[in-house]
């Protein structure tokens, strides 16, 4: 892992950075908590928009493709009234040769206050955060197989929202554990935010060595696994990161490790189902399941402008102002 | 840090809610407002304005107003770490607002619960009830109903705490 901690806070305990669940203690992760929810509020209002950071320019820099990510980033910084630079890296300068560190040092030229960056390799945001200027705040949006907090923490917005007390809860996070950076920030923060038990259901090939060392228990048969969860957390399948012979076919994945209605009936009653996105139907789950009432997964797409609102108006406010 | 207590005694601070309540009511009545919505600014003017709803009888449920997100201080100081969300429970188009606040003093914080207020809608009319006014004003804001008036040092900080009893509070930084 990344010693990032010291990078992350200023030197009053305040988030400077956002780089990973590590290393935030619970009362931090309950601040973004706390302000996201007063966020949500304004997406009900007449005006969807307040001047916090008015004047401020934040840049989606991505290096690798995303929707749903790139565009919440993009309605969060807009909803704060900050203006924002997206900038493509498979039509930019990068893909002529320009390096991460050029790439970085051209855009503080143009005075921009937060690079928002997603990276196919882990540790990116981080780099960009050790030479960053005093100035700039940097939040990962996503880094190889490393971390994806904002997302964890949108999940643990999702989460209390329904459930309130995590302390009383148990978890379960099914599918590729191996690719997913979600995961791992998703554990972080569970822990961090003190739930009773994370459990991790998924086939061996897909699970990372010594994942027990995060703290949770592993099974490798769905219906043990979701007996009396209170929270299923459903992973994409990550074809595209996926080396050949992972898996014998989708097919055979869903007949094992597919969330169906059926297999649904061990969990507890009022337990919710939630997914990062995109959604392989039929691999993962079933469409009755996605579209059941018990499903949150569009629950977190609300959250996510919400919590990222509150993560780039925290990060913004205790940069060191240029003049 | 020295700290006196000033208007501790319930009885007082009650007179003074009382006192509020009646020329509030009397400034309805000259300017014609009929169902005035009340909508304090957290966290000292939710507190006053539950007491002065309770004394005018207003039924139409309190908004209530953070303002932590319309601050001109931001880009100095960050972000409030005690945000409390917004709540407007009724649409306030066309509505007569009486705006309360616990201590008037640079009048920052009005401005930014006016512009905080104006993203929720356009309402006919605001009226700016304040239980404590004190000198220090920056900014053209000045209150319709006054509880006291108050002169004090720039060093000397004015504050109300509560909710239950109310009492106001002199900090003596020096």
């Amino acid at each position: 892992m990344l010693d990032t901690h010291n990078l992350q806070l200023d030197q009053n305990g305040r988030l400077r950075h956002f780089l990973t669940i590590e290393g935030l203690n619970k009362a931090l992760l309950t601040e973004i908590l706390d302000t996201a929810d007063s966020f949500a509020a304004v997406a009900e209002r007449k005006v969807k928009k307040v001047p916090l950071c008015h004047g401020k320019i934040v840049v989606n820099l991505f290096f690798e493709t995303s929707t749903r990510t790139r565009t919440t980033f993009e309605l969060a910084a807009k909803r704060l009234s900050a203006d924002v630079l997206n900038f493509n890296a498979s039509t930019s300068a990068t893909a002529k040769g320009e390096t991460l560190l050029d790439t970085l040092r051209n855009l503080e030229a143009m005075h921009c206050d937060m690079f928002i960056v997603r990276h196919k390799d882990s540790g990116a945001a981080h780099f960009f955060a050790r030479h960053a200027a005093p100035n700039v705040s940097i939040l990962n949006a996503g880094d190889g197989r490393h971390a994806h907090p904002t997302q964890a923490m949108l999940d643990m917005l999702t989460i209390r929202r329904h459930k309130q007390d995590f302390s009383k809860l148990c978890v379960a996070i099914i599918g590729d554990l191996l690719h997913s950076r979600v995961a791992r920030s998703q554990i972080l923060a569970l822990n961090t935010l003190g739930v009773e038990e994370i459990r991790t259901i998924a086939p061996r090939t897909l699970l990372p060595t010594q994942i027990e060392s995060l703290g949770v228990k592993v099974y490798y048969n769905l219906q043990q696994g979701i007996k009396d969860v209170d929270v299923i957390i459903v992973l994409r399948l990550q074809k595209e990161r996926m080396a050949y012979g992972l898996l014998p076919s989708e097919h055979e994945y869903f007949r094992l490790f597919g969330l169906t209605e059926d297999r649904l009936s061990q969990a507890k009653p009022d337990a919710i189902i939630m997914h990062p996105g995109p959604l392989n139907r039929g691999v993962e789950l079933s469409s009755q399941v996605a579209d059941s009432n018990r499903s949150v997964i569009l629950q977190q797409v609300s959250n996510g402008i919400a919590v990222r609102m509150a993560i780039i108006a925290m990060a913004l406010g205790n940069t060191k102002a240029t003049s | 840090m020295n700290n006196t207590n000033i208007w501790q005694d319930p009885t007082a601070l009650d007179a003074i809610l009382r006192n509020m309540s009646d020329a509030l009511k009397t400034v309805c009545i000259t300017k014609q407002i009929e169902q005035p919505l009340m909508v304090g600014i957290h966290t000292g003017g939710i507190w006053i304005a539950q007491r002065l709803q309770h004394l005018l009888e207003i039924s139409e449920p309190l908004g209530a107003l953070d303002i932590s997100f319309y601050r001109d201080d931001f880009t100095r100081i960050g972000l409030h770490p005690l945000v409390r969300p917004s709540h407007l429970p009724i649409a306030i188009d066309d509505r007569n607002i009486i705006l309360v606040d616990d201590v008037l003093y640079t009048g920052r914080t009005i401005r930014a619960a006016l512009n905080a207020l104006f993203d929720y809608g356009r309402p006919a009319l605001v009226l700016l009830a304040v239980l404590a006014v004190r000198n220090g004003r920056e900014l053209p804001i000045a209150p319709d109903i006054t509880g006291l008036q108050i002169e004090l040092s720039p060093d000397q900080y004015l504050k109300l705490e509560g909710p239950e009893p109310l009492s106001l509070v002199l900090d003596n930084a020096s």
